[in-house]
Formats: structure tokens, C-alpha cells, sequence
């Protein structure tokens, strides 16, 4: 019924305020793209931002041909050449932004706007692929802001407010639009399954590895994302028992410790025997891409869509490319295969020929001393690290090919990977079976929300050694070293080679803080599909499906809208306090018989009632008088008089007495 | 095919007076209300929403609960923003309308007055191609005027307007129709040329006569006016003091214009001819009197004497 706005509509420039809001929008948006874009296309884009903007303001109209084209053609190169491709998240976001700011050269009408405007809310979405915290949401929306204050300042207003209160009324519309939001992102059905492939990670997920030699966690260590959040049942164990396994490795190839070669496909878990006082919790995983899933010590079952390997470790059916929460019990005292089959203990006993001659030297050693008394190689080995002048540091010398002897007879310094690796292979080569585990040591337990944050930088390696009527025992020679690493954390370990935005007070604020990324994480980036059909069952809907959501939604949104509806409809009556009194007299004659006719007028009604009720002829009378007086006499009735007339209906008496 | 639409038009109004109500003109004052207030999507709100689709199959895709808020977040803003548009529509009164004169062929000036209880931004008001838009003052009113093409003389109903809106977003554009019931008279067109009237070629004894002694006009009173001039009656139903000119001489004697003088033509070119005599005879400041059938207007003088002569004349049959 109505006809599109005619071209000439469209065709009048925009205002200097509209570009000017247009600016902040697109700068708003580089600056959210800054942290994953090269910082030299940051700041040529911005230069362009800041040079149209000046260029516009010396003199109105849009950029010519001949300088838009190159400087299309030079983004294009440019992405090409340093992504190697123009497909994919990472060169598609850096070339959406750069012809979103290339989009502002020839912005000069309102249709030009309103598509620089939609192009800038799909490149805030896009900022949001790469950073999901909180506080990059919270970022982007606040993008959203100058985008709707651009579009506002389109329309013709008459009233300029300055550029900062422009950006009220978009606040107001966000906050009124946030229940509705809110609605339909716990409603709108989640996919199980993607429609078509997921993007790759843009870069490796830092995270445990399946291997591992002396060095290699060095990029995890220093990296202070979260890694998992436990929250135990009863109270969190000591700080020294909080040990979270994930791989067991027995393959040793001289060089690297490997899962993979090990036996972990091998038959039926182990069960440990004699487990002693057992610990429920569950624990929150941050994405991993992989399949383990880190266990509090000794696991005693699997979660669903997950089984217990050989040697207790737990891995997923799929690989962990969400957050995801499982459940499990946990035994910190047990004895864990006591007896050693011939197989496992000639794979524990494992060791390339030819690499580390000094190192089965001094294992060969302590065999002569100790005779058969295991235990007490042990005890040599730690008493080794103990005393033998070893320090512990995050940036240790470079090892030679021989990495072990190296470490234990010249450098003498590593971490957590270098003592596990050199402990083992001492181990093994006086004849005592080991093997290396890594996973997660250590936390931060947060008392206000009740949970253990464990960090990226909490990774660890220690052994585990088989010893005779005791089974495979936990041993780690880190703390031999350094004590603090096992009870006081990582940060604590490293000491004053912390960098000064690692800081200590800078990570206590962190670890405060987590509980809100934990909500964040929990609430919003882990409200997956598996969550979303449990939504209901408060409520008495088990399985909440698709169809059962998409009512819902429906209902909810049809109530979001009966509400707005009456805030659009609801028409402000102005308070007339003249009015509100004869109505309250009308309502008096009414109950004494006399009642207003439609089209009846005070002067005609208020001499009828006086004819009715002729007890009160006078003070009708009266009240008319003054009625007339006030209505008709002013534009706006002054207020006193307004008073005494209300005082005076007041204290008409409205129910006939009987006399 | 335009015959056919306008065979459904007229259908449609005839069997849904309802949904028509606005194609009948409707008296003052005109109070946008939910009946009458239409809504749709802008051109850039189905785009917008095609992005919002676009955006969240993306955000499910990539199982992205962050940018999917997101999109939910401006997904509801727009719905909200339909609303605003409604609202910013709804209670808006069109108060009256004041037409100045024009002949027909020339463009007319109408003033429509608006009135509302609270502040209405961005109403554009559509009277063929350009619109404009209303600027409330302090108290609520707002008055918008506009030019309305005229091709002949007579009683004319006013224009079907359109009063519209896309405030805040334009997204959404909700549009109202206005076809105010009063109607506005075009005056005939004066013919280009020819013959004077009757009786117009006098001799000038009338001027020497009247110099000085009759009333010629009445202008503004100014200072040194003797006090006996100033036409009191007059005076009272202006703002200023009004003198009588009695300095201007009469320059010319009266005409009498009569449409029965007026022989051998037919009726629209009478009324030209007649409508040049009268301005003639007011760019003159004559004296005249207009005979027309059924009509009779005294002698008199002076730009009221000529808007009801021109007002006479743009009545006839």
C-alpha cells in the first residue's frame, strides 16, 4: 500500500553529524578487530578513517574512482599475500573490516549508510568469532550504540543534541529490547549438529599435548587462560593432592615422550584396589580439541560419552571443541594394579638404545647400592634434585642430543617436564618401572564462588612408579626441587621471572574476577544444545524440543509485544485536577439520582440537580458558580481556587439525610 | 488495467468501509489513532532482517552463544523499533487548515496546523514529490505548509496527503492518510486580453470632483494623522488603528460589471473576462459592482471587496 520512497528521497547528502557518527561506528569496530588483525593494517585503515574524515570536512562529496579502485585493489593484495588466501575467518575478517572503512569513501547518501551500517553490525558479529569473553561482548555491544545513533541521525530531527547524548537513545532501546533478547537466545532452538564444517581454530589451541619433551610447555605455562573449573561436592582436597591426570605416557623415543606407542588401547582399565575415601565433583573444560578429559587423581567410573583407558585415563567419543561439564568420583588413596603383568612391566622399562650413557650410568649405580629396595632408588633420585644444586626456572639452557644427561650433569635447571622426563628415565634404567603423566597440578580455589580454577599455566608433568604390594605411586620430582610449584601454584614456582603484567596482585585481581568468566562461561558460551532441551524441566518438559521451544518463543515474544503495545498505545492523560473533581461530584448526584446525560453541559446539569434536590439548591448553586468561574473564565484555572473548589465538593454531602 | 484497479478501489471502498474509512474525506480535527495507522518494513528493514537471518544462522552454525546474543539483541532492538515507530505516529492531531487564494493553474498555499501532547519526531507530510517535515514548537503545535497544484476554478476537496514516518531506526515506515473534509476555492483564471467594460472610457471631471472628499481606502494609521480620520469601526476589528485615505484621489469612476454585458461567449471565458475586469478594476483601487445570475454585489472597493467578487465568480455554475 505504500509506495517505496522515491529516489529523490534518497538522494540528498547526509548530514555532517550522520558522518561523524558513521566514523565513530567504523573506528568502533577496528578497534574490536585490533587485537586479531596485523597492527600495521590497523593503522593504515585507521590512517584511511581518520584522512576521509578530514578530507570530508574540507570539502563535501565522496573520494574519486581513481583513488578508491587502487586502494581496493592494494586491501585485496595486501590479505592475499600476508594470509595467503582471501577465504577463511581469518583473511574474510580482515578483509570485511577493510572494505567496511573503504566503504566510508564514498558514502554520501543515506542508502550508502544505511548498507555501511548493516556491513558494521555483521563485522561486530564477527569479532565476537575470535574473543567470546564477557567483556568483548559487552565491547561489542556498546558498538552497537554509535551504529544506532547513525541511523537515528538520518531521520530529520529538529532538536541537535551533542554527539555523546546521541547515544542515550540507543542505550534506552537496547535496554528495553534486552528481555526480548534474552528470550529468544535461551529459546531460539540450538543445532546438535553444524550445517556445514566449523572454521578451523585460527591458530593452534594451546592446550595439553598427546607428547611431550622437556621445553614444550613453555608456550602453556606462561598462558593464563582457564583451562577447567572444579567444584568438589565437599571440600576441595589439600592443595598438594590436587593432582588432575590426563595423559599416561610410556613411549620414549630418546627425545620425545609419546602417548600414542604406549598401551593405551589395550584391554580393560585397570581397577584400583583398596581405594580409600573417594571425592565426588565435576568439572567445567574449556575447549581442547582433543579427546582426554583431565581427572581428579584416580578416577572410579566414566561419564557418559566417555571411557576409562588402561590406565585410568578418561577420553571423550568426540573431541572436545565446546565447553563441556561432566561429573565423577575420585579415589586420592588407592593401589593401582599391584600386580605387574610381563608385557606392561617390559614396556615400562622401555629406553632407546644409545641416548643418555651417563644417565644409566649413575641409575646402575644406585641399583648396585640399593639391591632390590626400589623405594630407596626413589629416595637417591629425589635426594638428586634435592641437593644436587638443580634450580627450577621457565627458561632453562638448551639441551644437546643426549637431552637427559645434559640436564642432570650440566644445566641443571628446567621445569616440571625436564624432572618428570630425567626421573623417569633414571627409573627405568635401574630397573624400576615408570612412566610420565601429564595434566593439571595445582588451582586457584575461589571462595566466593566455591571452585577451582585451573589455568593453562597450572599444566604439569610427574611419574609414576611401580613399586612391589604398592602399585603404581605417584612421584613427583618437581617438588623435590621446588615445593612451591605443588603447593603454592605456578606463579608462586617461577618467582620473580614473571613478567610485569603477570604480577602478583594483577593475578589475585584475575583469579577474583574468574568467578565472573565461570558465569559467563557456564551461563552464556556453555548454553549448548544439550543444555537448552534441559531448560524445562523445572517446569515438567524433560526434553524441551524443537517444537516445543519455537512455541514459546512464540508465546513470549507475542507477550513482549502485547507489552510494548500498551507502552505505544498508552496515551499520557494530562492530570487536570478541575476535571477530577467534577467528575467526583458527578459521582456524588449520580448516587443521589441525578446523573450527567451525554452532551449534557455543566450549566444545564448542575441547575437540573440544584431543581432536584432542592435541600442543597444553595450550595449547587454555588459549586456551579464557581465551576463556571474556573473553566470558562481562565485559559488555566489558577490553582488555589482549584483547592477550595475540590474542598468544597468534598464536603457536599453525597447521601441524601433523612430528615 | 488501471481501470481495473481503480474498479477494485472503488469496490473495496464501497464493501470495507472500514479498512477504507480514509479515502472519505473526514472533518477536523483528525487524531492518529491505531485504526488508521498503517506499518511495514522499510525497503532497509527487509535487508536488515535478511542480515539478522544471515547472522544467526551463523552464530547456531558456529554454535557462537556470544553472536548469537548479539543478533538477538538487535533482532529485538529492531521489533522495539517498530513500536517506537507506532508510537511516534500515534496521537498526533491534525488541528485545521488554512488555504490562501490562488487562481486556478497557479500552486496553493494550504497551512495545516498539527497539535499533539507530547513531542513527535521526524513526521514527514507527503503532497506530491517533496515532502517535509514537521518541527513541533515548545507547546505541541506544528504547522507545515504546503503547495497545492490547481487546474480549474471552483470548490475543490483537498488532496489525499500522506503523513509518514521511520523514526528512530528506518526500519520500519508507518504512514497515515489524511483527507481533511474542507474544501478550498480556486478562483477562475482572468482571461489575457481584451475589451475594457462598458462605459470605461469617462472623462476625468469625476476626479476633480471627488478629489479629497470620498473615502478611498483605509491604511495604517501614521503619527500626524488627524484624529477624525481614523476609522474607529475598522480599527476594531484589526490590531492597528486604520485611517481613512481621504488624500487619494478618486481617480476613476465606478464600474458596473455585469454578466449579462458579457454577450457571445461561453461560460468559462464570461467568467475570465469578468475575473480580468475585477482585477483591473482592483489594480485600479475602482470602484465596482458585480451583476452575476442570482448574485448582485454591491459597488465597493478594496481587496475584501475583491476576494468576494473573485469568490462569487469561482462559484458559478
Amino acid at each position: 500500500m505504500s509506495p517505496p520512497p522515491s529516489k529523490k528521497n534518497l538522494a540528498p547528502p547526509i548530514s555532517d553529524r550522520t558522518f561523524d557518527l558513521l566514523g565513530i561506528t567504523m573506528l568502533f569496530v577496528l578497534g574490536l578487530h585490533a587485537t586479531h588483525l596485523p597492527w600495521w593494517l590497523c593503522a593504515a585503515l585507521a590512517i584511511t578513517l581518520g584522512w576521509r574524515w578530514w578530507q570530508r570536512r574540507q570539502r563535501s562529496g565522496s573520494v574519486p574512482r581513481w583513488l578508491k579502485l587502487p586502494a581496493l585493489a592494494l586491501l585485496t593484495l595486501t590479505v592475499t599475500v600476508c594470509y595467503g588466501t582471501i577465504f577463511g575467518r581469518e583473511p574474510g575478517t580482515a578483509l570485511a573490516v577493510g572494505l567496511l572503512i573503504l566503504k566510508l569513501l564514498e558514502t554520501e547518501t543515506v542508502r550508502d549508510v544505511r548498507a555501511g551500517i548493516s556491513f558494521a553490525c555483521f563485522a561486530l558479529m564477527a569479532a565476537l568469532l575470535s574473543d567470546q569473553t564477557m567483556l568483548a561482548t559487552i565491547a561489542v555491544a556498546l558498538g552497537l550504540l554509535p551504529a544506532l545513533a547513525t541511523l537515528r541521525a538520518l531521520e530529520p530531527t529538529q532538536t541537535r543534541v551533542p554527539i555523546g547524548r546521541a547515544l542515550l537513545p540507543g542505550m534506552l532501546l537496547l535496554t528495553a529490547a534486552l528481555p526480548l533478547a534474552l528470550l529468544g537466545f535461551l529459546l531460539v532452538p540450538r543445532l546438535s549438529t553444524p550445517l556445514w564444517g566449523t572454521p578451523s581454530p585460527g591458530e593452534a589451541s594451546t592446550g595439553l599435548s598427546d607428547s611431550m619433551s622437556p621445553g614444550d610447555f613453555i608456550d602453556l605455562l606462561t598462558d593464563d587462560h582457564p583451562a577447567m573449573r572444579v567444584s568438589f561436592d565437599g571440600l576441595p582436597p589439600r592443595p598438594d593432592l590436587r593432582y588432575f591426570r590426563a595423559y599416561v605416557m610410556w613411549n620414549y623415543d630418546g627425545r620425545n615422550w609419546r602417548y600414542a606407542g604406549g598401551r593405551q588401547n589395550s584391554g580393560e582399565p585397570a581397577a584400583p584396589v583398596e581405594a580409600g575415601a573417594s571425592i565426588g565433583y565435576s568439572i567445567s573444560l574449556m575447549p581442547t580439541r582433543q579427546h582426554v578429559l583431565p581427572t581428579l587423581d584416580m578416577p572410579l567410573g566414566a561419564p557418559a560419552q566417555a571411557n576409562l583407558r588402561i590406565d585410568r585415563e578418561l577420553f571423550a567419543d568426540k573431541p572436545v571443541n565446546e565447553q563441556i561439564n561432566y561429573q565423577l568420583r575420585s579415589a586420592l588413596q588407592y593401589r593401582l594394579q599391584p600386580v605387574l603383568d610381563d608385557r606392561s612391566r617390559q614396556l615400562a622399562l622401555r629406553l632407546p638404545a644409545g641416548f643418555n650413557p651417563r644417565t644409566r650410568t649413575l641409575a646402575g649405580q644406585w641399583r648396585q647400592r640399593y639391591g632390590n629396595d626400589d623405594a630407596a632408588i626413589v629416595r637417591a633420585a629425589l635426594s638428586l634434585f634435592h641437593d644436587g644444586g638443580f634450580r627450577y626456572t621457565l627458561a632453562p639452557a638448551p639441551l644437546g642430543r643426549d637431552a637427559m644427561d645434559d640436564f642432570l650433569f650440566d644445566t641443571h635447571e628446567g621445569f616440571c617436564e625436564h624432572y618428570s622426563s630425567a626421573f623417569t628415565i633414571l627409573m627405568r634404567s635401574a630397573g624400576v618401572p615408570a612412566r610420565v603423566v601429564t595434566g593439571y597440578q595445582g588451582g586457584f580455589w575461589n571462595q566466593l564462588g566455591g571452585y577451582l580454577l585451573v589455568r593453562n599455566s597450572d599444566a604439569h608433568a610427574w611419574s609414576e612408579v611401580w613399586l612391589a604390594g604398592r602399585g603404581w605411586v605417584r612421584v613427583d620430582p618437581t617438588a623435590a626441587v621446588r615445593p612451591e610449584r605443588v603447593t603454592l601454584g605456578a606463579a608462586a614456582a617461577a618467582g620473580d621471572q614473571q613478567t610485569w603484567y603477570r604480577g602478583e596482585w594483577i593475578q589475585a585481581l584475575q583469579n577474583r574476577w574468574d568467578i565472573v568468566n565461570r558465569w559467563w562461561d557456564q551461563g552464556v558460551i556453555g548454553f549448548n544444545a544439550l543444555r537448552q532441551r534441559g531448560l524445562l524441566t523445572p517446569f515438567g518438559i524433560d526434553d524441551a524440543d524443537t517444537k516445543t521451544l519455537g512455541v514459546l518463543l512464540a508465546i513470549g515474544g507475542v507477550l513482549f509485544i502485547a507489552v510494548g503495545l500498551a507502552w505505544a498505545l498508552a496515551r499520557r492523560q494530562r492530570r487536570d485536577a478541575l476535571h477530577t473533581a467534577m467528575r467526583e461530584l458527578e459521582a456524588k448526584l449520580a448516587r443521589r439520582g441525578v446523573k450527567r446525560r451525554r452532551n449534557e453541559g455543566p450549566k444545564h446539569y448542575l441547575s437540573r440537580a440544584a431543581r432536584a434536590l432542592p435541600d442543597q439548591r444553595e450550595e449547587l448553586a454555588t459549586l456551579m458558580h464557581h465551576y463556571l468561574e474556573l473553566r470558562y473564565a481562565h485559559a488555566e484555572p489558577p490553582t488555589e481556587p482549584v483547592q477550595i473548589f475540590r474542598r468544597m465538593v468534598r464536603d457536599f454531602r453525597g447521601v441524601g439525610v433523612v430528615k | 488495467m488501471r481501470g481495473f484497479l481503480q474498479r477494485i478501489q472503488t469496490l473495496a471502498e464501497r464493501r470495507l468501509p472500514a479498512l477504507t474509512r480514509h479515502r472519505r474525506p473526514e472533518s477536523l480535527p483528525i487524531e492518529l489513532h491505531r485504526k488508521r495507522i498503517y506499518i511495514v518494513p522499510s525497503g532497509f528493514g527487509i535487508g536488515f532482517s535478511a542480515l539478522l537471518l544471515v547472522m544467526m544462522v551463523g552464530a547456531l552454525n558456529y554454535a557462537n552463544n556470544t553472536a548469537l546474543l548479539l543478533t538477538c539483541l538487535l533482532g529485538a532492538a529492531s521489533a522495539a523499533s517498530m513500536l517506537a515507530t507506532f508510537r511516534n505516529m500515534h496521537g498526533l492531531r491534525l488541528l485545521h487548515v488554512q488555504a490562501e487564494h490562488a487562481i486556478a493553474g497557479a500552486t496553493l498555499e494550504l497551512t495545516l496546523v498539527f497539535e499533539s501532547s507530547r513531542i513527535h519526531q521526524a513526521i514527514r507530510l507527503d503532497l506530491g514529490d517533496p515532502s517535509t517535515a514537521l518541527a513541533f514548537d515548545v507547546d505541541g503545535t506544528a504547522s507545515v505548509k504546503l503547495q497545492m497544484p490547481t487546474t480549474a476554478r471552483g470548490w475543490h476537496a483537498m488532496p489525499r496527503m500522506r503523513l509518514w514516518s521511520s523514526w528512530p531506526l528506518g526500519l520500519f515506515r508507518a504512514w497515515s492518510w489524511l483527507r481533511p473534509d474542507p474544501r478550498v476555492l480556486v478562483w477562475p483564471r482572468p482571461e489575457l486580453a481584451g475589451p475594457a467594460p462598458l462605459g470605461a472610457s469617462d472623462d476625468t471631471r469625476h476626479m476633480r470632483l471627488h478629489r479629497g472628499d470620498e473615502l478611498a481606502a483605509l491604511r495604517d494609521y501614521r503619527a500626524g494623522d488627524p484624529q477624525r480620520h481614523i476609522a474607529w469601526k475598522a480599527s476594531a476589528r484589526h490590531l492597528n488603528l486604520l485611517v481613512k485615505d481621504f488624500e487619494q484621489p478618486q481617480s476613476q469612476p465606478q464600474w458596473q460589471l455585469d454578466w449579462r454585458q458579457v454577450k457571445g461567449l461561453d461560460n468559462e471565458s464570461r467568467i475570465a473576462r469578468l475575473a480580468r475586469w475585477v482585477d483591473e478594476a482592483q489594480a485600479q483601487r475602482r470602484t465596482y459592482s458585480l451583476w452575476l445570475p442570482g448574485h448582485e454585489i454591491a459597488g465597493n472597493s478594496g481587496p475584501l471587496h475583491h476576494a468576494y467578487c473573485m469568490s462569487a465568480l469561482a462559484q458559478l455554475p
